[in-house]
Parts: structure tokens; sequence; C-alpha cells
């Protein structure tokens, strides 16, 4: 193999060209990725989309079809598992089930020939707040603990690069919340880096200094989660990032820094700098408004809405009381099903189902993509069981 | 004396004790709680005619004297027990050391077997599961003669063995004598493990196919070279197979009297050839059952320390 050509010493994981076919079916494509030291980085994407694949590459479980990848600038794609500076948390945590627990933490030292472990295991089971559990057998603990256990077992190791495969998939929406500050709090104390799959957005965007967003085996979108969250590049990373409000629309021209769109009538204003396609005056776009952003007006008090603002007329189809806010479903004819998420403060009682309304939001919170993708693409990502 | 007897009569009132137990959770609603009875029912009564019964009826012949002309009587004569095992002690320990040499064969030729099948077979698992299985569509009996053949003295087998000097080892090991494998200990232990072995690969297989394939990617992960993974995980692990196949082939092994009958000679007799003939030519039914009382509480002897040792119980 190959050296990678640009490993830098301040990656902690560099892929380069790295892909991965099985058979016909193409799980990874030749992907180039960066992992800096010390990150806390998440794959993200829905099952399928490759990206336990690339995990399993990097940890040396599944060979590369092509590519490299080097680990602290040196190149590892020929290395068994077993002799790679790299620790899984393994999704179902695949703790042995005949050692204890303080013997499973153990597990890794010993192997590589350390005697006296028990101040290390001690030190690290104290870490993850299990100091009384070390004689217990992995069936005696809940999914919570046992989860610490597959991180200390892993940690212990002082590896250069941590890789978690959807680690809280198992736990119970509460314990997943917890864990999630838990892991960033060790991942923070311990410095080391973090390679986290996951497919909950929320997971990856709560924990992640950097997230990739993949999709049928490719990165769609890597970069800091509000980044993504603000500023998605395609249609996959709006609508899988949270939800967005995507409205198909003409470029009429452009002025200064925004670009002028009509969609059905209505006249829209886009700043250029996010608009993720090339626009030319007669071009569609898709003009993008995520749901919290916009506002909701009844049509009878339509004079009071601020000049300037991108304004569409609709019909409220549905409301769903939520607590921290009340989610509306409007019928607009730039779309038939906006989204807009309200926030219980000040309660327009007009505002039922049947009633004509006005949705209007700061222009500069608009994001533009282009029209030449599927709209709908991302939204149900997770019901499209791919083989993987 | 009296201790042996007390103890190889033990088992039979006893046996039975804890199934009863288990099945008793107590239930308020009045018909429900007969139906764990009744649904043991079938199962006591088969113990109760086909084991406690046979065994009652044995344990008392044992102790009785006389002859077939003039009829047994209890005598309480449990210097029966002392006479067999003075005069058969060999064979007790050749059956002993037979069927051990086989059960130490079975797991050596059985657990890479079972393992390839758990994880290497693929979609060829189910039909390599058969072909172990597709010896017993024959006879035991058959499939013991067809070593006969096998083993012949001018056989292909043989004829090769002596060519590359086999047999000189084996020979000089006193295993086999001359040109000949028939009539040796080699051939006795070659039936034995033969026919016992598909009760070392079941087993094995069943707790070797039931260990998650992620254990062994987390053992590598951890720095565990292949071998060290075998070692510290997939081992342990399949240790209640390993425990389940080498008693299911020691057991019957050690009781077994066709090989030693069909491939060995009156020197390779084992303790089921002597309770054979005791039982069915000699017709001396008390030595006969006192010799098949004495096999039972050495098993049981052995199995206990065994499995005490292999410590199964703090296994998953």
């Amino acid at each position: 193999m190959t050296t990678a050509p640009t490993a830098e010493p301040g990656d902690a994981v560099r892929l380069t060209g790295l892909s991965r076919t099985y058979g016909s079916f193409t799980a990874v494509h030749p992907l180039d990725l960066a992992v800096p030291a010390g990150s806390f980085f998440a794959l993200l994407g829905a099952s399928g989309c490759g990206k336990t694949t690339t995990l399993r590459m990097i940890a040396g479980l599944e060979e590369p079809t092509t590519g490299t990848v080097a680990l602290g600038g040196r190149d590892v794609t020929a290395l068994p598992p077993y002799k790679r500076p790299v620790n899984t948390v393994f999704q179902n945590y695949a703790l042995f089930p005949h050692l204890d627990i303080h013997e499973n933490v153990a597990f890794g030292l010993r192997r590589r020939g350390i005697k006296s472990v028990a101040k290390q295991v001690a030190e690290m089971l104290e870490l993850v707040q299990l100091g009384g559990l070390a004689r217990r057998k992995p069936h005696q603990l809940s999914g919570g603990q046992q989860q610490r256990v597959a991180v200390a077992r892993a940690l212990i190791n002082k590896p250069e690069v941590l890789l978690l495969d959807e680690p809280l998939g198992a736990l119970d929406l509460k314990l997943r919340r917890q864990m999630q500050l838990e892991l960033k709090r060790i991942q923070t104390e311990v410095g080391i880096t973090f390679i986290h799959v996951t497919h909950d957005q929320e997971e990856a965007m709560t924990m992640a200094d950097t997230v990739a967003v993949m999709n049928a085996g490719r990165v769609e979108q890597l970069g800091a989660p509000a980044d993504l969250y603000e500023n998605p590049g395609s249609t996959f990373v709006a609508n899988f990032l949270g939800t967005s409000n995507l409205i198909e629309a003409e470029v009429t021209g452009t002025s200064g820094g925004d670009i002028q769109l009509v969609a059905a009538g209505q006249r829209l204003t886009l700043p250029a700098a996010r608009c993720a396609a090339e626009v030319a005056a007669g071009g569609r776009v898709l003009a993008g408004i995520r749901p919290e952003k916009v506002a909701l007006t009844h049509r009878d008090d339509e004079d009071s809405v601020a000049e300037g603002r991108n304004r569409v007329p609709g019909r409220i189809v549905d409301s769903s009381y939520i607590g921290v806010s009340t989610q509306y479903v409007i019928d607009s004819p730039v779309c038939p099903e906006l989204e807009v998420f309200v926030p219980n403060v000040e309660r327009d009682g007009r505002l039922v189902p049947g009633a004509p309304v006005v949705l209007h939001w700061n222009p500069a919170h608009t994001f533009g993509l282009d029209a030449a993708q599927d709209i709908d693409a991302g939204i149900d990502a997770d019901a499209e069981e791919a083989a993987a | 004396m009296s201790a042996a007897t007390a103890q190889a009569a033990g088992p039979p009132p006893t046996a039975p004790g804890p199934g009863t137990a288990q099945a008793a959770p107590r239930r308020t609603a009045g018909r429900r709680r007969l139906t764990p009875y009744l649904l043991l029912l079938a199962g006591v009564a088969w113990l109760l005619v086909f084991f406690v019964a046979p065994m009652v009826y044995q344990a008392s012949t044992s102790v009785q004297t006389g002859s077939l002309d003039k009829g047994f009587k209890v005598t309480w004569h449990v210097a029966t027990y002392w006479d067999a095992l003075r005069e058969y002690w060999p064979h007790f320990l050749r059956s002993l050391l037979y069927s051990g040499i086989a059960t130490a064969a079975c797991l050596a030729i059985g657990y890479p077997l079972a393992y390839m099948i758990a994880f290497r077979a693929g979609r060829w698992r189910n039909v390599v599961l058969v072909l172990v299985i597709a010896p017993f569509f024959t006879s035991f009996l058959i499939r013991t003669l067809a070593w006969e053949t096998i083993l012949a003295d001018q056989g292909p087998v043989v004829r090769f063995l002596n060519r590359v000097h086999v047999l000189d080892v084996t020979a000089w090991l006193h295993v086999t004598q001359g040109d000949r494998v028939l009539a040796t200990p080699l051939a006795v232990v070659c039936g034995l493990t033969y026919n016992f072995l598909p009760f070392m690969i079941l087993p094995l297989y069943t707790s070797l196919e039931r260990i998650d394939g992620k254990l062994h990617e987390a053992a590598g992960d951890l720095y565990a070279t292949p071998f060290t993974t075998f070692r510290k995980v997939t081992f342990p692990l399949s240790l209640p197979g390993v425990v389940a196949g080498t008693l299911l082939t020691f057991i019957p092994a050690s009781g077994d009297y066709i090989n030693a009958e069909l491939l060995g000679s009156t020197n390779q007799k084992m303790i089921g050839n002597v309770i054979q003939s005791q039982f069915l030519r000699v017709l001396d039914y008390p030595t006969a059952a006192a010799l098949s009382f004495i096999l039972m509480a050495a098993i049981l002897a052995i199995v206990t320390v065994y499995i005490r040792r292999a410590g199964t119980e703090e296994l998953v």
C-alpha cells in the first residue's frame, strides 16, 4: 500500500480515496476526509448510507476496496485491527459476557502485556462513574451502565482515535440525552479524537464539533452543526437535519447582495451569500426557510407586518400544540404544506385550522438550493432501508 | 461395602425430586394449580417405569445369591461388589482409559469442525450439519462393522500405514500389534471415536454458534491476535459445549461393548463386555448387576469432579 499523500500531523485520521463495494453495490464511494486531532467528529446519515462501513474501515474490521487510511500521519491500511491505535465502542457494546467489568475494562491493557492494571481500571471506572461495580458481570448491569463499560473498555487504552458505532442506539430517550452530555464531558476531559456514527441528527448536533452528513455512500456536506443547519448545501441536508420548507421559485434578477425571486406571484428575497446554487435571471431555485424562523399573522392584521419581509399568504390546515411551541401546517399557493413552529408566548386565538394567514420572515434567514434535485430527499431517509 | 451399596442405590429415589420441586409454582385458581402436576405426569410415569423400577430391581439383584436352577434370593450379600471389583478392575480401568482417549480424540477432531461450521461454513452450514448427522441413518452395529472392513489386515488403510511405518510407532506404543490394526486398542478407540463424534460436535456447534461475532471483533479491536481471541474469548464461551460434548461422549463410550466386541480381541474387553456376558452368557445376574452399579457410581463420581473443575455454573 502507498503512504497517504498529504498526511498532516494535525489530522488524527485522514482517509484518501477510501471506498468499499460489495459486488455491484457501492457502500462507500471514494471518500476523502480529514478529522482534526482532538475533535468530536460525527458521521451522520440514515441506515445504509455507508457511515458504519466507513467507521469499520478505520477500525480495520472491514477492508477497503480502494484508498488508504492514515492515523496520525501513519498509513495503517494494511494493518489488522489489533495493530491499529484505535478502539471501538460497538453498537450493542459487545462486552465479554464471561468476564466481569474489571476484566472487560482491563482486556486491552492485558493484551499489550501490562501486568498491573488495577489502578488504571479503577480510575477509568471512576471516570465513567461505575466505581463500585467492578466485580459484576455485564448481564447484571443496565443498558446505560453497559454503555459506560464499553466506553471505559475502549478509552483505557488511550487510543489515538475512539470510534463510536451508534453507541446510544439501544438506550431510551432520557438516558440517551444524559449519555450524550456524558460522552461530551468525557471527550473534553480526555482530549482524544472521537468519531461518532449516528443516524440521530439531534445526537450529532449536540455532541459533535464537526458533522459529516452522509447519503448513499457519499459525504453530502461537512461542517459545524450550526453551519449545516443554517446553510444546508443540498435538499438532503436541509430535510435530514431538522425540517425545511422548500419553495420552488423563479429568479427575476439580482440587486446588491440579494437575489429577487418570484413564486406563485409572491416576491421573495434571498441573500446571494446563502445561495448554494448558480443562479441566472429566468432560472429556477429552491428557496428554503426553517419552520421556527417563520412568523404567522392573521390575514386581518396583514398591515402590521413590517415592510421588507418575505411574505406568503396561506390557510391553516392543521395545528398541534406541543408545549414549547405550536406546529402549524399551512396550505399556500407557493407550497401545499408549509410548516411553521410558533413559540407559545402570546397566542392568537384566531389561528385555528381554516383561518387565513400571512407567513412572513426576515429575508436574511432564507437559503437557496439548486432546483435540479429531489425536493423530498432525506425526508424519510430513515425508512429507506438500504442494504449495507 | 455397604457404603458402595448406599451410594449406588442413592440416585434413583432422589432423581425425580428436582423435577417435581421445580414445577410447583403456586397458583391461586384451583384447577390451574393442578395443571403443572398433570403435565408432569407422563414424565414422572416414564421415570418410574423405566428408571426407578429397573434400578430398584437391579439393586436388589446385586445383593442376591443363588443360581439359575435353584432361583435367586435377596441375602444382602454385598460381598458380590467386592468380588466383582477385584476380578474385573482391569476392565474398569480399560473402559475409562479407552473412553477417555476417545473423548479427547473426539474433542480434537470435533472442535475445529464445529468451529468451522459455526463461523466459516456460510451457506454450507446446514449441509455440513446434515453430513455430521448422516451416519445415524445406518445402525450403530453396521457402522462399527464397516470399520472392520476399513481396518482389515489386507485393506488399503493398514497397508498404507505399514508402508509409511506408522504401525511401527503404534506398535512401539503398544496400541497395535505387528502388522495388524484390528484386534488392538487402536481399533477399539478408533471405533469409539468415530461412533460418538456427532455427540461431541453437536453441543460444541450449538455453544459456538451462540457466540456473538461482534465479540471477536471487539477482542481484535482490543489488541488481541486471532489466537488470543480464541484463547480468551471463544474457548471460554464455548466451555458449556465442551462440557456437554465430553459428557455425551464419555458416558456412553465407557459403557459401550460393541466396539470392543467387533474391533478388539479378548485383550481389549471393556467393562460393557463383561456385564453383557455375565448377564447373557454366564447368567451370573448378581455380579452383572453389581458391576453395573459400580460403573454407574464411578461415572457419577468422575462427572461430578469434572463439572466442579470446569466450573460451568460460573458461565452464562
